[in-house]
Formats: C-alpha cells, structure tokens, sequence
C-alpha cells in the first residue's frame, strides 16, 4: 500500500532537499502524486503552461514538432528532474512537448497556486526562484555545451 | 634488441564496422608481437605508404589486439579501409594507462564521448574480470545520434554483468527511446558514492573538461577524476617533443593523466 503524503514525496525529491519543514508543508498543499504510462503526452508545445512535475521516476522527453520529421525530442529528463518552469514566467504557455518515454511517477504541483503561495510568502517565493534559476542556468549550460558538438576531434572532417 | 621505432607487421583478421566512419580492426602478429599491453595504452598504426598515427587499444586476448579507428584523416582513411588479410604497422605499446589497479576498492566511474569509449573498453573488461575487487561500476556514454555509438552489441553484456550502463545521445532519431542530452548531464543519475570513486573520462577536450567540472560538482575531487589526453604523438617514445603538453610529453606521462595535473594544463590556451 502506498502511504507516502504530497510532503514526504516532496521532502525525498532532490529539487526541494534542504528546505524547512513549514516550507514544505505549505508546498504540499499544492501538489499530488500523479502517473503516466509510457507514451502518455504530458502537455503540448503553445498549450497553457499551469503546472509542474517533480520527477520520481521514469523518463521524459521534451519535444517539438518539426514538419516532415515529426515529434523531434531536444532532451529527456529523469529521475530527481524538474519538468516544466513555463508556468512561472507569462505568457504561462508551453515552449516546447513533452511527453513520456517511459512509467513515470511525479509529484504534479499547481502552477497557479504554488505562484500564489510565492507571492504571499516571499521567502518561499526566493527559494523556489533560486532554486528554478539554478535548473534553468544548468539547462542553458548543457545546450551550450551541445552546441559545441561535443564529440568531435580535432580532426574530424564533419 | 627491438628497434623501438620499427614497425611489427600485423594482418588484419577481422575488420568490424562500429559506426558510418569508424571500424573495429583486429589484429593479428605476423611473426614477432608487440606483447602485454595495459587499458589506456596505445600504439603507433602505421598504413603502408601512408603514414602513422596513435590509436589507443580497445581490446584484445592472446596476441591478438583490437583497434578502433574512425576515419578522420589521409592515415585513418587507409587504416579504416584495410580489409581481412591486409597488413599493417603496428609499433608499442606505449603510454601510461589507466591503471585499474590503482582504483581497486572505489567505485569506478567510466565516462565515454564519442570514439572515447574505445580506450575505456579495456578498463571495464579488465574491471568485469575482477568484479569482487571494485565496488559500483557505472559507464556513461555519450554520442552524436544513436548510429554513432560504439560496441552496442557489447551492451546487453555488460548491463547482465553489473554495470549502470546510461547512454545518450545529442541528436536522437524516430527509433530511438533512450536519453537525449549531453553526457554530462548522466553524472547526477549515476550510482556512486563521490569520495569513494575513482572516475575514467576519455572524449575530445571540451568534453573531458565539462565532464571533470560535473564530476567536481558532485563531490568527486580532481584527483580522482582521470583523463586521456590526446596530442599530436609522433615518435611515441619522448623523443621528437610534438606531444609536449607543458611539462608532460604525453606519449610517455600520459595519456592518461590525473585532472588535477592535466586540468591545468588544459586550461592553457595554446599550451
């Protein structure tokens, strides 16, 4: 049977590890667990952006339609990732698909509400910034490193 | 004595295609081998007419060496298109390795990009074989896309013996259902216990460093984080200085050389 509360999902996830026990109390508030079989799309690119998911499990891929190409995935995120930060900043609409690749298990939190909850308590509000601006920051170097074309040699012809 | 600069002929006795532009070649002694080798070493490959490059060992048993080459330029072109039965130069081997030994009782990471899977493929057989002697074994792999990947038969082997296999790729096609990301990015799934673990990373430079730097962000001291370095290697014996990395000529000091001694170095614009 599972017996986990929304605060002990939120309180084992990597993304909120060191917050305070009142902190997370008040998050749980607004958020449920939530599962997606395999294949499940999650949201769609331009779809209004009102939630976010703590990943527990699985795997999910961020993606984008490209004509003639279909449904092209720029990144997969798993286990101890964040999904979703479209939600924070207006238009609060979707930059990019996502969908899963595998069983996932998240904790699905409330966009709207957790926003409401940053604007009452502006504590919470700058350690959920901070922590969203540390994940966007590590997101923005991974696309930089890729754009290196990180595993080619100094000889390579392509 | 052997000349060091001669040249042993090998026939090529199997040649297998790993990727569009690289193939796995093994070699086989014609009389006289170049004898026990280490993972992380490597050897000069010399093409008949050609010319000669550093290729690290990605394998092997008995006599019998592997090579896995990607064709990149005029001498790696005719390596990679030599056929069963063709004859090659192969002089070494040369280098210091990787030195497993040295990582017994730590959990061993091992962090391949692109071709740089090859030379770790000996550590992992090595370490595979001497599983009680190790704790936690993980091997992360990065590629281009998914046909660029190396040795993916060798994968179904290696995740039955143990081993955190987490591959991923840059670009991924409609086929393929695994991680898309750089590899970097695999560092915080992986199983390991950060200051018990010895960490292998062999790839081009930008990669090694972002690499050392996702390790040290972990917990992972520059100590424990190990490179193979790559330069222009010539007489592979320190002695025409082409590979001269600062203080170290890499065909004798390294490849493989511990980050917090090649991380400076690497730092060095133009050094």
């Amino acid at each position: 049977m599972i017996t986990n509360t929304a605060y002990q999902l939120l309180a084992a996830h990597p993304f909120l590890a060191g917050m305070d026990q009142p902190q997370l109390n008040r998050l749980a508030s607004w958020g449920h667990r939530s599962s997606f079989h395999a294949g499940t799309r999650i949201f769609s690119e331009g779809g209004q952006a009102d939630r976010f998911w703590l990943i527990r499990e699985g795997r999910v891929a961020l993606d984008t339609h490209v004509p003639g190409r279909g449904d092209v995935v720029i990144e997969t995120l798993g286990p101890g990732s964040v999904l979703g930060w479209s939600w924070l900043f207006s238009p609060f609409r979707w930059h990019f698909g996502a969908a899963t690749v595998e069983p996932t298990l998240t904790v699905e939190m409330d966009g709207k509400g957790v926003r409401r909850l940053c604007d009452e308590d502006p504590v919470i509000g700058y350690e959920l910034n901070r922590r969203f601006v540390q994940v966007v920051v590590q997101r923005l170097q991974a696309t930089r490193v890729r754009l290196l074309d990180l595993y080619s040699g100094p000889g390579d012809r392509r | 004595m052997t000349d060091l600069m001669l040249p042993l002929p090998y026939r090529v006795t199997a040649r297998r295609l790993e990727a569009t532009d690289t193939v796995t070649l093994t070699l086989a002694p014609v009389g006289e081998g170049i004898g026990t080798w280490e993972p992380g070493q490597f050897t000069m490959l010399y093409g008949f007419g050609v010319g000669e490059v550093p290729i690290s060992i990605s394998g092997g048993d008995g006599g019998r060496i592997h090579h896995t080459v990607r064709d990149v330029g005029a001498v790696s072109h005719a390596l990679c298109g030599t056929g069963v039965g063709g004859r090659l130069g192969v002089r070494g081997p040369y280098g210091h390795g990787w030195d497993p030994d040295s990582a017994e009782g730590n959990d061993l990471l091992l962090v391949a990009g692109g071709i740089g899977l090859a030379p770790l493929r000996p550590v992992l057989t090595w370490a595979l074989a001497r599983r009680e002697r190790y704790g936690r074994i993980a091997l992360l792999v990065g590629a281009r896309t998914p046909a660029d990947l190396l040795y993916p038969r060798e994968y179904p082997a290696w995740r039955a013996a143990g081993v955190q296999l987490l591959v991923t790729v840059d670009r991924a096609d409609a086929g393929w259902g695994g991680h898309v990301g750089v590899v970097t990015t695999l560092v915080d799934q992986a199983d390991f216990a950060p200051d018990n673990t010895v960490a292998f990373v062999c790839g081009p430079e930008p990669m090694m460093r972002f690499t050392a730097r996702a390790l040290g962000a972990r917990g992972v001291p520059d100590r424990a984080v190990r490179v193979s370095l790559e330069r222009n290697m010539r007489c592979g014996i320190a002695l025409c200085g082409h590979c001269q990395l600062g203080p170290l000529l890499v065909c004798r000091d390294g490849p493989v050389a511990s980050y917090d001694v090649a991380g400076q170095l690497l730092d060095v614009k133009e050094l």
